[in-house]
C-alpha cells in the first residue's frame, strides 16, 4: 500500500540522514572508554571552551530576550511607520551566512575598523577578543524570541491591557502584571531557542575570535580544532557534549509545550 | 434506484456508533436520518457513502452489494454541513470537478456546469471563489457538484446546519423544489425534527445507535412507538401515568365524566395557541395546549377551575 | 502587516512609546544595522569597478555557481523528502512517531560544525559502510540536505493539520482517486507552504558554513563555497573582496526574504 511506501521513505530517508550519522558520533565518542572520553572533555583547553561558551550564553540570550520583548511590543502594538521594515530586519540574521556576519563585526570593531582604531586607544579590544564573540553571538540568534513572542502578543490583543489601564494601573504595572505573564511561553520558547543557537553559533565566531586555543576558542571552534589537530575522538567528545545540549533544548521545549496545555 | 443497509454495526474504539441497523429506502424517495446528536444518523450515512467501512453488515445500492466498494466507485454525491468548497478552485471548477476528473470532453462539461449552475441559480458568479460567497450560496454550489455526475443517489449531512434561520427555512423549501425536479433517490441528516417532518417522505428516527422508528411524519407523531419518538417528535405533556400531547387534553368548566380537578396556574398566549399550566387536585402539573378559540370559549383564565380530561382518538 | 483600525491610543501606551521604539531601534542599529552598513561601504570602496573585479574573480564567480547550484538541487530534493515527512508526519500512525517528529528540530539545534562531523563520520573516510564521498560536491549536498532538513516539514505541517479533509472526502465521493484527489485538491492548497519552506531552506543553504568546512574539503573550483571562500580571503587579508562577494550572498538573502512575504500574501489570497 502507498501508506507502507511513505513511510519507508520517510523514516529510510531520516535514518541515513539524521539517525544513524548521530548515533554513529555517540558510538565513536566513548572509542576509548569511559575514561578515553573523559578525559577528552576535560583537557583544559576544552574545560576552558566550556567555559567560555556558557559565558557569552549568559551575555547574549538575557540581552536578546529584554531586546526580544520590547521589539514585539514595538512591532505589535505601536503602529509606528516602518513597523514592517523592523519586522524584516529582524528576520535578517536568520537569513545571513554567519561568515558574512562576522566579516561585518571586524569591518566596525576590528583595529582599522569604524570604531574599532577608537576602542583600541581606549584600550578595548572587541575583535579577537571575548565582546567580539558575545556581539557575533547577539547578532545570529537575535530574532528568536521575537518570533516567538509575536505571534503571542497578536493573539491575545490589547485587551487585557486596556481593562488593567481602567482599573488604574501605570504603564509599567501593566507590563509587568498583565502583558508579561501573558507571554510567558512565548518568551520561554524563544529564550530555548536562542539558547541553542549561542551555543552552536560557529562560523561569525569564527571569524572574529582568531580562533585561539585556550583563550578564545568556544566549544564548536575547539571540535573543529580537534579535527585538525587530527584527534577525532576528542572532537567527537565534544561533539556529544554539544549534541547532548541541543537534545536538552528539544526536550527543554517538549516539556515547555506540555507544561503550556 | 434503492437503498438497503442491512445489519450494519460501527464501531470507534469502545463507542458503538451504529448498533444492527437496518434501514430501506425507495427509489426517488426523500428520506430523513432524524436523531439527537450521537444517535449515529451521520456514521449511517457516512457509511452508504462509503467514507466509512461498517463493522458488520453489508449495504446494497440499486440492488448490487456496495459493501466493499470505494466511494470514488458507488456513484453516490455527498453533500457536507460545512461545504467542503474547493477553496482554491472558481464556483465553475468546483461543480466541474466530478466531470473533469472523469475526463469527460470540454464542451459537455460545459453544458452539463451550465445547465446546474441555472438549477440552483448561480449563474452570475461562476468565476467567484467559495470566499466571496455567502453560506447559502456555498451550500447550493455543493449541490450543484454533488448531482453534476448525475449519481444514483443524494447524501446530505446536516446541509444547513451551519446557516442561520432565515436561510435555512428558504433553502428547505428549495430542497423540496430540487428534488420533485430532479427526483434523485435522497437521503439527509438532520437532528431538527421540524425540517425532517416538513421535508421527507420517510422519517428514520435513531438513537444511541439504533432505529427507534421507521415512518412518514404522521404516524411518528400520531402512533409513536415508545416514548423517546414521542418526546423527540413532538411536544409531550406528563398527564395521569402517561405521556399525552398537550393538545390531547380536553379542558371544560364542567365535570366531563372522567376528568381530573385542576386549578389554572398560568396562562401564555402564543399567537394562535395558547398555554396553559394547571396543577392538578392531586398535587401534580400539567400543561395544556389550545386554539386561540377554544381558551376564549372556556374563558381560561389564572385561578380558574377546570376539569381535564384526554381526550379520545380522533380528535 | 494586517490593517485593523487601532483605537486611539490610551494614555498609558503613549508614555511606553518611546521606551519599546528607543530600545528596537538603538539594539538593532548597533548589532545589526550598522555592520551591515560598514560591509556594504567597504565593499564599494574603491568605486564599482574595484566591486565588479572582486566578484567577477574566477575563484569567487565558481564558489558562487557553485553555492546556488548546490543550493537549489538541495530544496528541489527537500520540496519532496520534506513534504513526505510531514505527511507521514501528519497522516500516519506508527509506534515512536513522536520521537521522530521531535529529532526533525535536531538540524536546527544541533551546532552546524557537529552536524559536518556526524556526516562524516557515516559518510566519509572512516565510514563503517563503505561510503565515502568526503571532499566532493555529493558531500556538499549531503550536509546542506541535513541542516535545511526541518524547513519544508515544518511549514508543511501546519497546512496539512489544518487541511480540511472534508475537501478530500468531497473529492472521493466525486469520483476522484486518490492520486487525483492528491493532485487537484491537496497539493494546490500545500503548494504554498512548500514553497515558502524551500525559499527558507534555500536562504540558509546559501550562507551554510560550519557543516561543510569540514566535509567538503574546500577545493577552489570544485568544492569551495561562497561562505568559504569569503572565509579565505578574511583570512588573506583580502576583505575588500571578501566584502564584495558578502554583498552579493546578502543581496540573494534579501530576495529570498522578499519572496517569502510575498509567497506568504499569495497563499492566503483565497481565505475567505
Amino acid at each position: 500500500m502507498a501508506r507502507y511506501a511513505l513511510r519507508f521513505t520517510a523514516l529510510g530517508y531520516l535514518a541515513a540522514l539524521l539517525i544513524v550519522p548521530v548515533g554513529l558520533v555517540a558510538r565513536r565518542a566513548f572509542a576509548d572508554g569511559i575514561d578515553g572520553f573523559w578525559t577528552a572533555i576535560t583537557t583544559p583547553e576544552a574545560l576552558h571552551a566550556l567555559w567560555l561558551t556558557i559565558v557569552i550564553a549568559l551575555i547574549a540570550v538575557p540581552m536578546n530576550t529584554v531586546f526580544g520583548v520590547f521589539c514585539a511590543l514595538a512591532i505589535v502594538r505601536r503602529r509606528f511607520p516602518g513597523h514592517g521594515l523592523v519586522n524584516s530586519i529582524v528576520d535578517l540574521p536568520l537569513a545571513l551566512s554567519p561568515v558574512v556576519v562576522g566579516l561585518a563585526l571586524v569591518l566596525v570593531y576590528g583595529r582599522t575598523g569604524w570604531w574599532g582604531s577608537w576602542l583600541n586607544e581606549q584600550g578595548i579590544q572587541v575583535i579577537f577578543a571575548l565582546p567580539g564573540m558575545v556581539l557575533a553571538t547577539i547578532f545570529v540568534s537575535l530574532p528568536f524570541v521575537v518570533r516567538e513572542v509575536v505571534p503571542v502578543l497578536r493573539e491575545i490583543g490589547d485587551e487585557q491591557e486596556e481593562a488593567a489601564s481602567t482599573l488604574g494601573a501605570g504603564p509599567w504595572r501593566t507590563f509587568w502584571r498583565v502583558t508579561l505573564p501573558a507571554i510567558r511561553w512565548g518568551v520561554a520558547y524563544g529564550v530555548v531557542l536562542t539558547t541553542a543557537r549561542a551555543l552552536g553559533e560557529f562560523g561569525a565566531v569564527s571569524v572574529v575570535s582568531g580562533r585561539i586555543a585556550g583563550r578564545t576558542e568556544t566549544m564548536t571552534l575547539h571540535v573543529e580544532e580537534r579535527f585538525q589537530s587530527f584527534d577525532l575522538t576528542g572532537a567527537y567528545a565534544s561533539s556529544v557534549v554539544l549534541a547532548l545540549l541541543a537534545v536538552g533544548t528539544l526536550l527543554a521545549m517538549t516539556l515547555l509545550r506540555r507544561e503550556e496545555s | 434506484m434503492a437503498i438497503e443497509a442491512r445489519n450494519v454495526t460501527k464501531c470507534f474504539g469502545d463507542f458503538t456508533a451504529l448498533d444492527d441497523v437496518s434501514v430501506e429506502v425507495a427509489s426517488g424517495s426523500l428520506t430523513a436520518l432524524l436523531g439527537p446528536s450521537g444517535s449515529g444518523k451521520s456514521t449511517l450515512l457516512r457509511v452508504i457513502a462509503g467514507l466509512e467501512r461498517p463493522d458488520r453488515g453489508e449495504v446494497y445500492i440499486s440492488g448490487e452489494e456496495a459493501t466493499g466498494v470505494s466511494p470514488q466507485k458507488r456513484g453516490v454525491g455527498f453533500v457536507f454541513q460545512h461545504y467542503a468548497a474547493f477553496k482554491h478552485m472558481t464556483v465553475w471548477d468546483n461543480v466541474a470537478f466530478g466531470l473533469a476528473v472523469r475526463k469527460r470532453p470540454k464542451p459537455e462539461i460545459s453544458q452539463r456546469v451550465a445547465e446546474l449552475l441555472d438549477l440552483v441559480q448561480l449563474n452570475g458568479l461562476a468565476k467567484r471563489y467559495p470566499a466571496q460567497l455567502s453560506g447559502g450560496q456555498r451550500q447550493r454550489m455543493a449541490l450543484a457538484r454533488a448531482l453534476a455526475v448525475e449519481p444514483k443517489v443524494l447524501l446530505l449531512d446536516e446541509p444547513f446546519g451551519a446557516l442561520d434561520a432565515r436561510v435555512r427555512k428558504e433553502l428547505r423549501a428549495w430542497l423540496r423544489r430540487l428534488h420533485d425536479e430532479v427526483h434523485v433517490t435522497t437521503i439527509f441528516v438532520t437532528h431538527d425534527q421540524e425540517e425532517a417532518m416538513e421535508l421527507a417522505d420517510q422519517i428514520v428516527l435513531m438513537n444511541a445507535g439504533r432505529v427507534e422508528q421507521i415512518g412518514g411524519a404522521r404516524d411518528l407523531y400520531e402512533r409513536p412507538a415508545n416514548e423517546f419518538v414521542m418526546t423527540f417528535v413532538g411536544p409531550v405533556s406528563n398527564f395521569g401515568d402517561e405521556l399525552v400531547r398537550p393538545h390531547d387534553i380536553e379542558v371544560s368548566r364542567e365535570p366531563n365524566g372522567s376528568g381530573t380537578q385542576a386549578t389554572v396556574d398560568r396562562v401564555v398566549h402564543l399567537g394562535f395557541e395558547v398555554r396553559a399550566d394547571l396543577t392538578l387536585d392531586d398535587g401534580r402539573e400539567v400543561w395544556v395546549q389550545m386554539t386561540r378559540g377554544e381558551a376564549e370559549t372556556l374563558d381560561i383564565r389564572e385561578g380558574a377551575r377546570v376539569y381535564a380530561v384526554k381526550a379520545r382518538k380522533g380528535r | 502587516m494586517n490593517s485593523v483600525a487601532q483605537p486611539a491610543p490610551s494614555l498609558a501606551r503613549r508614555r511606553s512609546v518611546p521606551l519599546s521604539l528607543g530600545i528596537t531601534t538603538g539594539y538593532l542599529s548597533v548589532i545589526v544595522l550598522i555592520p551591515l552598513a560598514a560591509l556594504l561601504l567597504r565593499s564599494t570602496e574603491g568605486g564599482a569597478g574595484t566591486f565588479w573585479d572582486a566578484v567577477k574573480d574566477p575563484q569567487a564567480v565558481a564558489a558562487l555557481r557553485l553555492t546556488f547550484l548546490v543550493s537549489l538541487v538541495v530544496v528541489l530534493i527537500n520540496a519532496v523528502a520534506g513534504t513526505v515527512i510531514a505527511w507521514v508526519l501528519v497522516r500516519d500512525q506508527f509506534r515512536g512517531k513522536s520521537f521522530v517528529n521531535a529529532i526533525i528540530d535536531l538540524p536546527f539545534a544541533l551546532p552546524t560544525i557537529v552536524a559536518g562531523l556526524t556526516l562524516l563520520a557515516l559518510y566519509g573516510p572512516k565510514s563503517p559502510i563503505g561510503v565515502n564521498v568526503a571532499y566532493t560536491v555529493a558531500a556538499l549536498v549531503l550536509a546542506l540536505l541535513f541542516v535545511t532538513l526541518p524547513f519544508v516539514v515544518r511549514t508543511v505541517q501546519p497546512v496539512l493539520l489544518e487541511l480540511d479533509r472534508d475537501m478530500e472526502e468531497a473529492a472521493q465521493s466525486l469520483g476522484a482517486t486518490s492520486f487525483q484527489t492528491f493532485r487537484r485538491v491537496v497539493f494546490p492548497n500545500l503548494f504554498p507552504a512548500i514553497l515558502s519552506g524551500t525559499a527558507l531552506g534555500f536562504a540558509r543553504s546559501l550562507g551554510e558554513f560550519g557543516s561543510v568546512v569540514l566535509i567538503s574539503g574546500n577545493q577552489p573550483f570544485k568544492t569551495e563555497v561562497a561562505s568559504v571562500y569569503i572565509f579565505g580571503q578574511i583570512e588573506s587579508d583580502n576583505v575588500t573582496g571578501a566584502a564584495a562577494v558578502s554583498v552579493v550572498l546578502l543581496g540573494a538573502s534579501l530576495v529570498v526574504l522578499l519572496a517569502i512575504g510575498g509567497i506568504r500574501r499569495w497563499a492566503t489570497r483565497h481565505d475567505g
